[in-house]
């Protein structure tokens, strides 16, 4: 029962995985919340909004997919925060930090289901946008290169998320933080209109934030532009993000305890 | 052979002095009750003593580990049981079971058979497969016990297990901690009432603010505090201050603002029948009269002259 047995910090991991995943599906009314909102948001800016956003040349169902699809998986990501301050104000943080196990793999189980979620609710969203005449161009490759970078991005927001649900102080804080952080960041962005439109300060914000590089990158994969220098600024930015938030997270996992 | 061995433990939050330097041992196979109110420093003692706080002074030993010094070694001897029931919501309460099974490393034959057990034991084999947001109370503080029970831990620590629990239940859990102390593990359970203290635990040790002011038999405790007491409430506020006059006994307490008092008494009708002639003779009438055993407040104003707050 020695906890520092790589053997059982493997086994523990799965078993949380296995746990979180669990959530996914018994908690259905979440991942339909989180899918709802994003195709809500699909729907306004598709047919209320979009006639008067100047896309030059592209459709505008075409320009919006990826950033729905991006803000999207940011909102998925703060699911982290969610669960790990639910976790630690019902005791079941606690509950494992007594126990001879790793403890801390409960946070990675809690990152992997965000993922899978994000993954499960990105198929929702593009089929909906495909029924509304979203038309891609990207090949195979181009696909799997989207699936990467989507991933990459969630992982990197949901430690930072991690982060967030281990030092807010109740559950309805962390609602807000997210919010807070994830609202600006994809609105300030490129994911609803191009940059070239905002005012010169905000646009200098929006255009090197990593959201914009990631949206960019994959909108420009999906609809067959070029990319441009934003898949590999996308990919930097989301590995600098995910090495500065891992032992951060851990860090104040462990704060507490022995 | 002491299972848990606690030598002048302290623990401050910031400025805020949480344990003032308490001592206990606990005997294998025997219960300590630690006994106070909210905010006595129950529940930062089995913190400290289940490794989720560190200590700040003081050494404390559980199934011979040192908790500051070898924690994974305590981790694979106890069981622990929260104030609050931390179980797993999502999941129904076989598969809260099996993974504390899994968690613990135990083999998978082994978990199958300690979950269906436990179970069995608990009464929850009908509520097995269903999702434990829709448990009662009583149910989710079995299950919760029960998680804590998977490896079959010879050391449990039982934070408040039935504060809030209805009567029923209470007697419930009552009993299965009873049968658990029988299989010869030893616990420590915290509480904040007398009855349950006394009716389960060997010992008990009554804390208040970060220290041990009493401690011993329940018994030994009880004959301190007297076993039982009549209190008197007076009907008319006039009449009170002719009745505290007139009303003798041990460990006489008087409350103008209630009107009450109370005496502590071997609960006998000669001592009932006695109180009551002098209110007849005076012609004082009084609105309720009760014989009853001592609560923790009655414990809290003989130790510190206070109730506990």
């Amino acid at each position: 029962m020695n906890n520092n047995n790589i053997y059982y910090i493997f086994s523990d991991t799965i078993v949380l995985i296995t746990r979180s995943l669990k959530h996914i599906f018994k908690n259905l009314d979440q991942l339909l919340a989180l899918t709802i909102q994003p195709v809500m948001f699909m729907l306004l800016f598709g047919y209320v909004f979009g006639g008067a956003i100047n896309t030059g040349g592209v459709s505008y169902i075409n320009f919006l997919v990826a950033g729905i699809l991006v803000q999207m998986s940011a909102f998925g990501a703060t699911t982290t925060s969610l669960s790990i301050a639910m976790d630690l104000r019902r005791g079941i943080i606690d509950r494992f930090k007594s126990l001879p196990m790793a403890s801390s793999t409960v946070l990675f189980g809690h990152v992997v289901a965000d993922l899978v979620r994000n993954f499960l609710s990105a198929i929702i969203m593009i089929i909906v946008a495909l029924i509304m005449g979203f038309r891609p161009e990207a090949s195979f490759t181009d696909w799997l290169l989207i699936t990467g970078i989507l991933l990459l991005f969630t992982f990197a927001l949901s430690w930072l998320s991690a982060i967030m649900g281990l030092v807010a102080k109740s559950v309805e804080a962390v609602q807000w933080l997210g919010f807070f952080i994830v609202f600006p960041l994809t609105f300030a962005s490129a994911a609803f209109v191009p940059t070239q439109s905002m005012p010169s300060l905000l646009r200098a914000f929006a255009e090197n934030q990593p959201v914009t590089h990631v949206i960019e990158a994959i909108r420009a994969l999906m609809i067959g532009l070029p990319t441009g220098e934003h898949v590999w600024l996308s990919v930097v930015w989301c590995v600098a993000i995910t090495i500065v938030c891992i032992p951060v997270a851990s860090f104040l996992f462990r704060r507490h305890s022995i | 052979m002491n299972a848990i061995v606690i030598k002048n433990l302290s623990k401050n939050f910031k400025d805020l002095v949480v344990l003032d330097g308490i001592s206990l041992d606990v005997p294998q196979g025997t219960m300590l009750a630690l006994l106070g109110p909210n905010g006595a420093g129950k529940t930062t003692t089995i913190k400290i003593l289940s490794t989720l706080l560190r200590p700040d002074s003081g050494q404390v030993f559980v199934g011979g580990f040192d908790v500051a010094q070898k924690p994974e070694g305590v981790r694979g001897l106890i069981g622990l049981t929260g104030q609050y029931a931390a179980v797993d919501e999502l999941l129904n309460g076989r598969e809260n079971l099996q993974m504390m099974g899994q968690l613990y490393h135990l083999p998978k034959d082994l978990i199958k058979q300690r979950t269906e057990a436990l179970l069995n034991q608990f009464d929850l084999v009908d509520a097995a497969n269903r999702s434990v947001k829709t448990y009662s109370g009583g149910m989710r503080r079995r299950l919760d016990l029960a998680l804590s029970l998977i490896a079959t831990p010879p050391i449990i620590f039982l934070d408040e297990p039935t504060t809030g629990l209805d009567p029923r239940s209470r007697l419930l859990m009552w009993n299965i901690i009873k049968d658990l102390l029988k299989s010869g593990v030893t616990i420590l359970l915290t509480t904040q009432y007398l009855e349950e203290a006394d009716n389960l635990a060997n010992k008990i040790a009554v804390l208040d603010k970060g220290k041990i002011i009493a401690q011993g038999t329940p018994k030994e405790l009880k004959s301190r505090v007297g076993t039982e007491r009549i209190e008197v409430i007076i009907e008319q506020k006039s009449d009170f201050k002719k009745a505290a006059q007139l009303i003798t006994g041990d460990d006489l307490r008087q409350n103008a603002e209630e009107r009450s008092i109370s005496i502590s008494t071997d609960g006998s009708v000669k001592e009932v029948k006695r109180i009551l002639d002098i209110l007849n003779q005076a012609g004082i009438e009084i609105d309720a009269m009760s014989v009853r055993t001592p609560t923790l407040d009655d414990v809290f104003l003989h130790f510190t002259g206070k109730g506990a707050e």
